[in-house]
């Protein structure tokens, strides 16, 4: 959200250059931090929630690490070639490339007060419409452009129901998942549609410096929200909007409007995964995306964006989809079965809210106590 | 740090009046044996005049109490000691740490150290419980009700009576219309929706809370900050009969009347110290108090009027605004710089008239024209466009981003004009936000803390210094004081006459009339819903208005 977590963010995204970087002259005699007459207060840089959201991500980095350690314990013989090594890495990518996109439009929704069920159902929406025998005719900028109008529409109408027409998001989502899901069955006929499109093909089976593409999708989402969330009007409001709706509304910002543009945006991240779904399946169909929003939404958790809104990062949601990869490739390498994959992950989401509520507490308090003894 | 440095700290912090007598402490009731609690080095004990002595036993006291957060020690050694039946005042400047130490006493908070001792023993609650089981009652500064819970089911959360583990709701409505009645709103229906209520309305729903306990000690921060004028009576009226039954209250106001009608001892904070303790709540110098609390003496003034008449010309015209089961009928201007004071009842219908003005609520006739340009209804952007601003009535709920950072709730109306193509430039507004926080006196000045961690009366000059920045002609001010200490007050009534003094238009709601009166330079009196009364500031006393203010009751203004 802050400067702190600039530093953790993937893909170095730098704000634009004409952004004037140093803080404008204060006025004359603005004193520093300490308040001139609180003797008693101020000890010490405030870090504030941006401190905590910091500490937070590095505590999902734990996690990450203590999976590889797994790993690494369960198969040391594949652990042991680097080459395998290498390789895994990109196919964990490659695994949470798609939710991952789908999950950065899932954090701002959130973030914004809302949440969207609807997800999955938009990326087989989006997937089937843009591979219909006439959409194909079009070519690969054809086929992309239907995925991506379809979907924002769909999302607009989304937030149309709930900002203007006053339905909860639970339920207007809810509903448009099973209407948007019927729809996709509806134009493919029930049938998979095969996409004979190379260049769109290509998106998943092709490499740039060794890297897939789908990966530097993912990358580019995430820092082009990064910097939506944290460096654009677009972000504050999100934030405010989600935080306290009447206070964002007193200060004049046009809540409705923006609710609707977050699911707006959240179909937008679907039209970009449908395409990259068709790609890797080379095909569409009305059952693809089952359950992103489920895998969506609890990445977006664990992550540390918080449910009732007003808070959250893409950072920690990007982590919070690559660990999920990361379980699912560690039970593939092990040939487990997907049930208890399942399982797992249940557990896995659990542990970390109660991890987190209750480590937060705790570690403020510690901190608080060491800052005490050491001033004494 | 403090073992040494304590001892001669205090003995300049007591000052001249306060040093006279300092071993006639412990002398009335022995209780007190600082060598057993004190740390080492054993600091003087602090004052307790003699004469002021109040019958009753001690029931709490506290000695040494340390609460530090994050980057702020909120309590650095407190020192209290509340007798039965007595209402022990604190006194302290907005972060000086009042609310922390009443949280402590409530379990709300944990201290780092030093001792709490309730009824001779000494205590540790560690969750509001287990202090509300022992007999401490807590009527929270900001509001803690459950917005969709009944009146009743609030007032008795957490303890409802219960028959076989269902809940006797007839019992506990009942109980409830009993209590309201003592409170003298017999109007509340106890099955009524908190949410429905006006913020008054609230306020006496927690006040409700507090005495369905059988409490021995009640707390009350800053409870007369949302009372109308009458309702504050009222509340005086009930400390009296509990006090008369030997219950104790503490007692939070920043309103040195208040202190001084109700008040038997005063303890005053100041940076997390006790600063004098135990002092006559009746005797002692204003002076005084306020030099413990600062360190300077404040003189509490307003400022002058310029003395010729503003002749701006005319910035908001409202043509015979309605809001149905609101208000009716209210016509009234404002010239730019020039201050109107709204006078009324709480539940007169200001607050409502305001937002509707601002476009919050849709107004169900009449018209609000800008400049001589009508302004779009119902639409809060259109408002702001026009320029104007709102700091409205209950900073929580309506004004503040709870875990954003100072800077980003104080720019939260302007980051936009800052922003260019829709990137925004947090340096400016830091930049701004800083000013603002020195112009308001914001403690601690650190922009960058989220607003959670801020005292209450440092959220208050959050939200009214939102509308500092950017270039707002019309300020729509309600309860901009509320909570506000003594000095930053004054710094706030400084600020507002001269943004008049710029041409800035000023529309000021206050239940409390000396504000209205000293700070307008045009007062308007509402009750029920209409203008009843116009006037210039000078031509009005205090008698006159509440004269024409009273009468009125509390549910008018509610949503039915
Ligand atoms: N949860 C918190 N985290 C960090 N700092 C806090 C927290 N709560 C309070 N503080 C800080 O502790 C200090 C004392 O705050 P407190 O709310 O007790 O003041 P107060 O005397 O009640 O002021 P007011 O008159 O404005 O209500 C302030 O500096 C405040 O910023
Ligand atoms: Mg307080």
């Amino acid at each position: 959200m802050t400067e702190r977590t600039e530093t953790a963010a993937p893909a170095a995204a730098a704000p634009p250059a004409d952004r004037p970087t140093p803080v404008s002259p204060a006025p004359a005699g603005a004193p520093a931090h300490k308040g001139a007459g609180a003797p008693g207060n101020g000890n010490g840089r405030w870090s504030g929630d941006a401190g905590e959201s910091f500490r937070r991500n590095l505590g999902l980095v734990g996690v990450l690490v203590v999976l590889i350690i797994i790993g690494i314990i369960t198969r040391p013989d594949l652990y042991g070639d680097m080459n395998w090594v290498g390789d895994n890495i990109m196919s964990i990518l490659t695994l949470a490339s798609v939710v991952g996109v789908v999950t950065v439009g899932m954090t701002f929704v959130i973030i914004g007060g809302g949440i969207d069920l609807s997800v999955g159902a938009i990326v087989a929406l989006a997937g089937v419409w843009s591979t219909t025998v006439a959409t194909q005719s079009y070519g690969a900028g054809g086929m992309i452009f239907t995925a991506i109008v379809v979907a924002v529409c769909v999302g607009l109408v989304n937030g149309f129901l709930i900002s203007y027409g006053r339905l909860v998001p639970f339920i207007a989502t809810l509903a448009m998942l099973v209407a948007a899901r019927g729809l996709a069955a509806e134009i493919s006929d029930k049938q998979t549609q095969v996409s004979n499109n190379a260049t769109i093909n290509g998106i998943a089976s092709n490499d740039i410096l060794g890297i897939p593409v789908l990966v530097y999708i993912l990358a580019g989402v995430v820092a082009a929200g990064w910097v939506l969330l944290n460096r654009t009007t677009f972000g504050r409001r999100t934030v405010a909007v989600g935080g306290n709706p009447e206070a964002a509304r007193l200060a004049g910002i046009n809540v409705r409007r923006h609710s609707m543009l977050l699911y707006a945006l959240s179909g937008l991240c679907c039209g970009i995964a449908a395409i990259m779904l068709t790609a890797q399946a080379n095909s569409a169909q009305a059952a693809m995306a089952n359950l992103y929003e489920l895998d969506a939404i609890a990445a977006a958790i664990i992550g540390g964006t918080l449910l009732s809104g007003g808070r959250g990062t893409i950072v920690g949601s990007l982590l919070g989809v690559i660990i999920f990869a990361t379980i699912t490739n560690l039970f593939a390498i092990n040939g487990l079965s997907t049930e208890a994959q399942n399982m797992v992950k249940g557990g896995i989401i659990v542990a970390a809210v109660l991890v987190q509520q209750f480590r937060f507490k705790s570690l403020t308090q510690l901190l608080a106590r060491n800052k005490l003894s050491s001033t004494n | 740090m403090t073992d040494d440095k304590r001892p001669d700290e205090q003995v300049q912090a007591a000052g001249p009046t306060a040093v006279d007598n300092p071993d006639a402490v412990d002398a009335p009731d022995g209780v007190d044996s600082p060598n057993g609690t004190g740390p080492a080095g054993d600091p003087p004990p602090l004052v307790t005049p003699p004469a002021d002595t109040v019958p009753g036993e001690v029931v709490l006291r506290l000695t040494d109490v340390v609460k530090t957060f994050p980057g702020v020690r909120a309590l650095d050694g407190v020192q209290l000691e509340v007798r039965a039946g007595e209402v022990h005042c604190l006194l302290g400047q907005n972060g000086a740490g009042k609310s922390t130490l009443i949280k402590i006493l409530s379990g709300a908070h944990q201290p780092d150290s030093g001792q709490v001792e309730w009824l001779g023993e000494a205590v540790s609650f560690g969750n509001p419980q287990a202090a509300m089981k022992a007999g401490i009652a807590t009527i929270y500064q900001e509001l803690d009700l459950v917005e969709d819970l009944s009146v009743g089911e609030n007032a008795f959360l957490g303890h409802e009576p219960k028959q076989f583990g269902f809940v006797r709701r007839g019992y506990m409505a009942r109980r409830t219309r009993e209590i309201l009645a003592r409170l003298g709103h017999p109007e509340i229906p106890p099955r009524r929706m908190v949410r429905t209520l006006p913020s008054a309305g609230k306020q006496i729903v927690s006040m409700a809370r507090a005495l369905s306990h059988e409490a021995r000690l009640i707390i009350m921060d800053e409870p007369s900050a949302v009372l109308a004028h009458d309702e504050v009576g009222n509340l005086f009226r009930i400390i009296r009969e509990l006090t008369a039954q030997g219950i104790a209250v503490i007692y939070i106001s920043h309103r040195m009347e208040e202190i001084r009608e109700i008040g038997d001892r005063v303890t005053v904070l100041k940076d997390g110290r006790t600063t004098a303790a135990n002092l006559p709540a009746r005797t002692t110098p204003t002076r005084d108090l306020v030099s413990r609390m600062t360190g300077r003496t404040i003189e509490y003034v307003f400022p002058d009027r310029p003395a010729d008449a503003p002749a701006g010309d005319e910035l908001l015209q409202v043509r015979q605004l309605a809001r149905e089961g609101e208000f009716a009928d209210v016509s009234l201007s404002v010239h730019a710089g020039e201050i109107v004071g709204i006078a009324g009842l709480v539940g007169s219908g200001r607050s409502e008239l305001l937002e509707t003005i601002f476009g919050a609520r849709r107004a169900s006739s009449g018209t609000v024209s800008m400049a001589g340009r009508q302004v779009r209804p119902g639409s809060v952007g259109a408002a702001v466009r026009a320029g104007m601003g709102m700091a409205p009535e209950e900073r929580k709920s309506q004004a503040l981003l709870l875990g954003e950072p100072v800077y980003r709730n104080v720019t939260l109306a302007t980051f936009t004009r800052w922003a260019r193509l829709g990137f925004t430039d947090a340096g400016r507004e830091r930049a701004e936000a800083n000013e603002v926080a020195d112009r308001l006196e914001l403690r601690p000045r650190d922009v960058r803390r989220p607003v959670r961690t801020l005292s209450g009366g440092n959220q208050q000059k959050v939200v009214v210094g939102r509308w500092l920045l950017g270039d707002t002609k019309l300020l729509l001010l309600d309860e901009p004081t509320r909570g506000v200490d003594v000095g930053a007050r004054a710094e706030l009534y400084q600020v507002i006459r001269a943004l008049a003094a710029r041409g800035v238009g000023v529309l000021l709601v206050s239940s409390e009339v000396p504000e209205v009166l000293g700070l307008a330079d045009r007062v308007l009196v509402m009750r029920e819903g209409r203008v009843v009364h116009e006037a210039p500031a000078g031509e009005l006393d205090e008698d006159t208005v509440l004269d024409l203010v009273m009468a009125g009751s509390l549910m008018e203004g509610a949503p039915a």
